[in-house]
């Protein structure tokens, strides 16, 4: 049921946020704003070749340059273990993918541009960067494969001569299935089939990566400081499989984070070697990323080539669905690559529909090119753009209303258990399209395109559904799927002597709001002002083990572990208070900050219940320890699954290609909400994200694996006078069944369901004006347009 | 190396530089004053504007001692000595103009060049001067907002939210 009250603080409140006044003040602390007292500065050589065998790296001429302290190449990691990968795929044939090492310094080949060769260790960034010029590489370059059908090949080059081919894994999902979907395409009255691309892109976060080692000889202790999004994660995987360094000897800490888009979930080689480099050189050594490393050094998100099947039946039912997707990995897997285009992208096929059989086949393919994995949405995007520009399609070859098709097929009683593994527990697909259709005025659109028509534009409407699967994850069930990790999360609530808390959560906040929302939901169980309530995260030691923030699990997972570390505290409080008041321990009530006899006038405010827990001069301690202090650890027992509905209306020049977008409406489900006005901010900067992917922003490397978008020379970030206001509802609410709070999560939802309503909406414009060309890739150039409409 | 004397935030300032040490590098690391960001090196974002001479600059687009004798303002010496924000600094936190504050500092240096230049823009108008910052978290919308919300407009009816 739509919401229309808002209360002035707790659950539900837009409270200001409190991390703002450092951020607008200049007093954020970034990694890079962090510098250790002899402090030295790392250079990256890089392969400036995305193939080639390298014969030799001559470093004696820069080792004698000024400021030069040690200089690394491949062979000082000889002993020392490989990136490691986070998820184990198993293929349609029930064997592991193919798993290449991957070396934190290029080791007898280079295998992307951007492929870090050498390390330059020095007093000053500049002399480390003099120095690097100074190194003479020589490379023996090798034929690249960048297109990924020509990768599979058999006389392709392969890219790991240790693997049998470039085809890291071929998944069928459910294989089970296959035939009874062909059977089902073979008897239908219609098939709609559509190819696309999704298209390469960079996640940008205006923050570039940095990483500072420091080692501490006298303890043998290392810390990390690095722009991560799961410090925890970062400090597991590096100290167990690269530089086997226990975790009681290592602390990484991600302060302030400027913003992450998944690219910042994985463990990257600049921060092992500054972790392994700090105790070689015996100072800190710092590495700051420029953008333009960036661009070949971050991985990268989407890359996939789709051909997706629907089959209908007489009445237009949806009665199959078939896909054969190739993914790019790149050179290498990054941490969570080949779980992104299976588990997150298959198990999504479904979308809001009841369609009943499904399969999927994804090839997932290495290539010399960057690696690739989550970024904003990771696999949701993709199987979302496929499914909805597909059911346009479909629409319009069957002359039906695309709408009213889609409302057709919805889902429409929960719990609904896919033919794709998962199990939506709760939703409202109508009411979210009901509320699309009210705010986006649809009904208005006529009037609207024929305004346009008079200047001489055209105009267009496109609508799309979409579903994701957040809240990551049930541990139990990713572990059946490959994940070689747990994805619960933590929260130790320390309440001190007079009654302010601090709460320490394996959740880390790189934009989200936080310190803010975590604060005004832990305020609201006790009744208390959420100034009283201090967010610490972003620190192993000062944090419990947790697994950080992507996939839209923070609020979902991280905030059900701090609810649950609260209950502990309110019921072990009502325990004391109960002492204090001489009353049946199940008479307490706590409500406003203050514990009472149900019943009666007796009551104990929170501070007095606190303040004995610490001074416990009146306390059962026959009982009860003293001290008010939990942790509790919180794993999901299903993925939560936010939806909604979106419109875009855009403007199409028919003289120069260009398309503008003039209205953009939003109505998510995204269950109970904490703080309307951060996940209102979280949608915006999704769609914003969503409509760059459609019109502006292409990752593009030329055929011999050269990058060419590596610069914002190159690669069209969206800028303000690119986009409008947005219009976004998340009124239509039916909460989360099974977490504490009825939350389902809203960081990735603008991403997800945002591409397929702008492409929707330019083929609309595009066939106002007489083309009807099916499909156009994205971005939607101007002057792929142009082409489109005069070619 | 190069001596190099500025006022920064209405305060005397003075250090040793090379002479292909930029603005910003000066002003992070020789005077610790961190709160103006580098998010490129294509002088496209804008994470680093600051005001040399009252005029918005990017300060990776200028030498340090290009600033020999300025008068320089950063966003550190925006708020007043109280801590109190100043009007855009407050928009940007009422009307949620910022979220993983990285580009937030060039941000509320290039609305306070363009608000006093033009001091009630349109929304247009605003977006078009936007064009040197690029955020990636807000999708601007809440920035054009407290920008106009800045300058004395009114916002509520701007876009439904």
């Amino acid at each position: 049921m739509p919401k229309d009250f808002e209360p002035s603080s707790g659950i539900g409140a837009s409270s200001k946020r409190r991390e703002d006044i450092r951020f607008l003040t200049g007093s954020g602390r970034y990694t890079d704003d962090i510098n250790l007292r002899r402090q030295t500065h790392v250079f990256f050589l890089r392969s400036d070749v995305a193939h080639g065998r390298l014969s030799g790296v001559d470093t004696s001429a820069a080792a004698d340059m000024p400021g030069v302290l040690k200089i690394f190449t491949g062979a000082d990691f000889a002993e020392i273990g490989g990136m490691p990968c986070g998820w184990q795929i198993t293929d349609k044939h029930g064997q592991p993918m193919q798993e290449p090492k991957h070396p934190v310094l290029a080791h007898e080949k280079v295998r992307h541009v951007g492929e870090p060769i050498a390390a330059v260790v020095a007093e000053t960034l500049a002399q480390a960067r003099d120095a690097a010029e100074a190194i003479v590489v020589d490379i023996d370059e090798l034929p690249a494969v960048v297109n990924m059908k020509e990768a599979v090949k058999d006389d392709a080059p392969k890219v790991h001569d240790d693997l049998t081919s470039n085809l890291c894994y071929d998944w069928g999902f459910v294989e089970e299935n296959k035939e009874a979907v062909n059977k089902a395409f073979d008897d239908a009255a219609h098939v709609t089939t559509l190819e696309l691309v999704n298209n390469r892109l960079v996640a940008n976060p205006m923050e570039p990566r940095v990483a500072i080692g420091e080692y501490d000889r006298s303890a043998g202790d290392y810390t990390l400081y690095t722009t991560s999004q799961n410090p925890h994660v970062i400090r597991l995987l590096m100290g167990a499989f690269v530089l086997g360094i226990p975790e009681h000897k290592l602390r990484v800490v991600a302060p302030d984070v400027g913003g992450g888009f998944g690219t910042k979930i994985f463990h990257y080689q600049e921060e092992a070697f500054c972790t392994f480099a700090a105790k070689a050189v015996g100072r800190p050594v710092k590495w700051t990323s420029s953008r333009s490393e960036a661009f070949m050094s971050d991985a990268h998100g989407r890359d996939h080539v789709t051909k997706i099947e629907l089959a209908l039946d007489a009445k237009n039912n949806f009665t199959a669905l078939r896909t054969d997707t190739y993914a790019n990995m790149g050179a290498y897997l990054s941490t969570f690559a080949p779980s992104v285009p299976t588990w997150l992208h298959g198990t999504l096929m479904a979308g809001n529909y009841k369609t009943p059989l499904i399969y999927v086949n994804v090839k997932a393919v290495f290539t010399n090119t960057v690696p690739v994995d989550a970024y904003r949405g990771a696999g949701r995007p993709e199987a979302t753009y496929q499914l909805e520009r597909l059911i346009d399609k479909a629409a319009h070859e069957l002359k039906v209303d695309p709408i009213k098709l889609r409302r057709q097929n919805f889902v429409t009683e929960f719990p609904y258990a896919t033919p794709v593994a998962v199990e939506y527990d709760t939703g409202d697909y109508n009411a979210t399209m009901d509320k699309l259709e009210e705010i986006a005025d649809h009904a208005g659109f006529e009037a609207r395109r024929r305004e346009s028509e008079a200047k001489g534009k055209l105009r267009g409407f496109g609508v799309n559904c979409y579903i994701e699967a957040c809240g990551i994850a049930p541990s139990n069930l990713v572990g059946q799927l490959g994940a070689r990790a747990g994805l619960y999360e933590s929260a130790t609530v320390r309440v001190n002597a007079t009654g302010g808390l601090v709460v320490m959560t394996g959740s880390h906040s790189h934009g989200q709001g936080h310190e803010t929302s975590f604060a005004q939901v832990v305020a609201d169980m006790i009744g208390i002002d959420e100034n009283m309530v201090e967010i610490v995260h972003g620190d192993t030691a000062r944090t419990p083990m947790g697994m950080g923030t992507y996939g839209s699990r923070s609020l979902a997972v991280g905030g059900s572990a701090m609810v649950r570390a609260t209950e502990k505290i309110i019921a072990k409080a009502k325990k004391i208070a109960s002492h204090l008041l001489e009353a049946s321990e199940g008479d307490i009530e706590l409500k406003d900050g203050a514990f009472s006899v149900a019943g009666t006038d007796k009551s104990v405010a929170w501070g007095d219940v606190t303040l004995a827990a610490y001074v416990p001069h009146n306390y059962p301690l026959e009982e009860i320890e003293p001290g008010l202090e939990e942790t509790a650890f919180y794993d999901p027992s299903n993925f939560t699954y936010p939806a909604g509905a979106y419109a875009c209306e855009v403007e199409l020049d028919p003289e120069t290609g260009h398309v503008t977008v003039e209205r953009f409406t939003a109505a998510d489900d995204f269950g109970n909400v904490v703080n309307p006005m951060i996940v209102t901010g979280q949608v915006h900067g999704g769609l914003a994200q969503g409509i760059g992917q459609a019109l502006l922003e292409n990752c593009v490397y030329d055929e011999d694996g050269q990058l060419l978008s590596a610069s914002y020379m190159d690669y069209a970030m969206p800028r303000a006078s690119d986009l409008p206001f947005y219009d976004v509802d998340h009124s239509c609410q039916t909460p989360c069944t099974h977490n504490p709070l009825g939350v389902k999560g809203c960081g990735e939802a603008g991403a997800i369901g945002s591409p397929p309503a702008v492409v929707n909406a330019v083929l609309d414009a595009m066939r106002s004006g007489g083309k009807d060309i099916g499909h156009i890739d994205m971005p939607v150039s101007p002057a792929r347009v142009w082409e489109a409409m005069h070619g | 190396m190069t001596q190099v004397k500025m006022t920064v935030n209405g305060i005397p300032a003075s250090g040793e530089v090379e002479g292909r040490t930029l603005l910003v590098h000066f002003l992070r690391d020789d005077l610790e004053l961190t709160g103006t960001h580098v998010g490129c090196d294509t002088s496209q974002c804008g994470a680093c504007v600051v005001h040399v001479n009252g005029n918005a600059v990017k300060a990776c687009t200028m030498f340090a001692i290009e600033a020999d004798g300025a008068e320089v303002d950063t966003i550190e010496g925006q708020a007043a000595p109280d801590g109190k924000l100043n009007t855009i600094q407050q928009a940007f936190q009422d009307h949620h103009g910022l979220q993983c504050g990285f580009c937030t500092p060039g941000m509320v240096m290039s609305a306070a060049a363009l608000l006093k230049d033009n001091p009630k823009p349109s929304e247009a108008e605003v977006r078009h001067y936007l064009d040197g910052n690029i955020c990636r978290c807000t999708g601007y919308h809440n920035i054009v907002k407290a920008i106009m919300a800045a300058s004395g407009q009114e916002v509520s009816a701007l876009a439904a939210e």
